[in-house]
């Protein structure tokens, strides 16, 4: 049986107070609190969530860093693949919140 | 034991120490609210999963132990890959503490809330997400019926069919030819058609190079088009031939015993004969009047709600999501912002605007893929592509980038499939 971590912790939106729930454990890294997500969030861990695969796991990395990588796609500064096309669809503050929400829970 | 225990007494516990939050659903006042999700495909299983985390009690009804997954079926068509790389079971969703019921809903009663299921169990739900994926329409194509269906295999859900197609391809003849009819759109898979020729042509080239792949299609225009073209060029000669709708390639009937698809002008043979028929949103969709007069399901943009009936929320293939196309991508990226709005929705707070994202990669051979990519947000009532992001790879790429494409494809399969069944 998967550990269960006892944690817990609060994430604010618009001031109201929106979760409390206990953080994962192991076996699927990438489930965690949806409710607090920032728009666009949860959808990144479809390709960024296991590790071992050829695309990058996002969680060994800081939220400056997704951030930095988000607005160097967005510009055409950093060359991808995939990530030029899907940057462009995010403004610079959904960035850095999407960065922060994908960075905790490690 | 059920794991799904702790998290709830925490949210009630933490409730009670947050005097700032109100409930405005009486059912959560009282105990975890209860959602019931039909289907465990990529979009009921994912949603399943994170409702739970909410620490709502969620119980995923899905008749089949295994599922078999679609992407990337067209590889084992192929002969490439093993049926087995494509199974998953429920288990680690059952861990989790999600209650399985396995069997078919069979009704659904919209004013008592609740699901009936094939036992004649009733399931009552505060909150239902139905996530039932498509059905083929067997009344669309004159002479395709489910029994012509196993002389010229759909193929289109993974599983039997898949596997009968590709045997009828081994145990054809080199310089056989092979037909593939692609329907009108919305349906499952846009560039999945034009996937499955690249690599049934990849399977001719080496097995059996005198063979033709000739693609009759509804449409005038299909994703990736610029792409697959020229990579069929390249890659496969003269061996595949496209032939859209204004050149005649509208399939209008087929004969089953004698492998013929009859289009507006003229009828062409096939050696091994794949019809991939119109689709509707499954059965249980359109039974409980949640589709339209389409087949599809109309649902509100930021809480996936239909449009028929308050606190049913419709994700996947059987809802109508605006510039989304079907894929098992967007139907896990619709059921984590879904999971979010019923989760939020329960607590009595309000759903924000969600954004969603969409990857597909196809192989042309399995060291060449191309993808195509959005990002979307509600606008005017729909989800709807942003202007500026998204589009396909890049007609001039280098043999180099293919092949990484091709290989984060995998990647993205194994990501996906462990977000969802792992
Ligand atoms: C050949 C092919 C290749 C594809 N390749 C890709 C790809 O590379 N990338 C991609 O993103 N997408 C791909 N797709 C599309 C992808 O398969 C679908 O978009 C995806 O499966 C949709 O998920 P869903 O959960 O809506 O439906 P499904 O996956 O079909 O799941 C629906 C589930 O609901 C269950 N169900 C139905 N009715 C009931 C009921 N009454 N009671 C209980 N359970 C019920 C079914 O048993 C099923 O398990 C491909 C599709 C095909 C056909």
């Amino acid at each position: 049986m998967r550990q269960r971590k006892t944690a817990v912790f609060a994430l604010t939106i618009g001031g109201a107070l929106t979760a409390l729930l206990p953080l994962s454990g192991a076996q699927a890294q990438s489930l965690r609190d949806v409710s607090a997500a920032p728009a666009g969030a949860s959808a990144c861990l479809g390709c960024h969530g296991a590790r071992d695969t050829s695309l990058p796991a996002l969680s060994p990395l800081s939220a400056a860093d997704i951030e930095t990588a988000m607005e160097q796609f967005r510009s055409g500064a950093r060359e991808a693949t995939l990530m030029t096309r899907i940057a462009k669809g995010f403004t610079p503050e959904e960035s850095k919140a999407i960065a922060a929400w994908l960075s905790v829970a490690k | 034991m059920n794991l799904s225990q702790p998290s709830r007494r925490m949210v009630l516990a933490s409730a009670a120490a947050t005097a700032a939050v109100t409930f405005a659903s009486p059912a959560l006042a009282q105990g975890a609210a209860r959602v019931v999700v039909i289907g465990g495909g990529y979009a009921g299983a994912t949603c399943a999963r994170f409702l739970q985390r909410e620490g709502l009690e969620v119980t995923l009804i899905e008749p089949s132990a295994s599922y078999i997954s679609c992407p990337f079926s067209n590889a084992v068509i192929a002969g490439l890959r093993d049926m087995a790389q494509q199974s998953f079971t429920y288990e680690a969703i059952e861990r989790q503490g999600v209650r399985i019921a396995r069997q078919a809903a069979i009704r659904i009663d919209r004013a008592a809330r609740n699901v009936t299921l094939a036992d004649g169990s009733v399931l009552a739900y505060d909150r239902l997400v139905l996530a039932p994926g498509i059905d083929m329409r067997f009344d669309a194509l004159p002479g395709y019926d489910m029994a012509a269906s196993e002389r010229l295999p759909h193929a289109w859900k993974a599983g039997p069919q898949t596997l009968l197609l590709r045997a009828q391809l081994e145990a054809m003849e080199d310089g056989g030819t092979v037909i593939i009819s692609a329907p009108a759109n919305p349906f499952r898979c846009p560039p999945g058609p034009y996937e499955r020729a690249s690599l049934i042509a990849h399977y001719l080239k080496t097995k059996k190079p005198r063979s033709k792949l000739l693609i009759l299609d509804t449409k005038d225009a299909f994703s990736k088009q610029g792409l697959f073209t020229a990579a069929w060029k390249e890659l496969y000669g003269d061996m595949v031939e496209w032939v859209g709708l204004s050149g005649g390639g509208k399939v209008v009937e087929v004969k089953a015993d004698e492998k013929i698809f009859v289009t507006e002008f003229g009828e062409h043979r096939a050696d091994v004969g794949n019809v991939i028929p119109p689709q509707r949103a499954g059965r249980i969709a359109i039974e409980s009047g949640i589709a339209d007069q389409t087949g599809w399901c109309p649902i509100d943009p930021v809480t996936f709600e239909a449009r028929a009936q308050a606190g049913i929320h419709v994700i996947g293939d059987a809802a109508i999501a605006g510039g989304m196309p079907k894929s098992a991508f967007a139907a896990n990226a619709q059921a984590k912002a879904c999971a979010q709005a019923v989760a939020l929705m329960l607590r009595g707070a309000q759903a924000p605007e969600p954004k969603l994202i969409n990857t597909c990669y196809s192989l042309v051979a399995p060291d060449y893929g191309i993808s195509v990519a959005g990002v979307y947000a509600p606008a005017k009532g729909l989800l709807t592509d942003i202007a500026g992001a998204g589009g396909v790879s890049p007609a001039n790429a280098s043999r180099a980038v293919r092949a990484a494409e091709a290989r984060f494809a995998d990647g993205w399969y194994k990501t996906i499939t462990s977000e969802v069944f792992g």
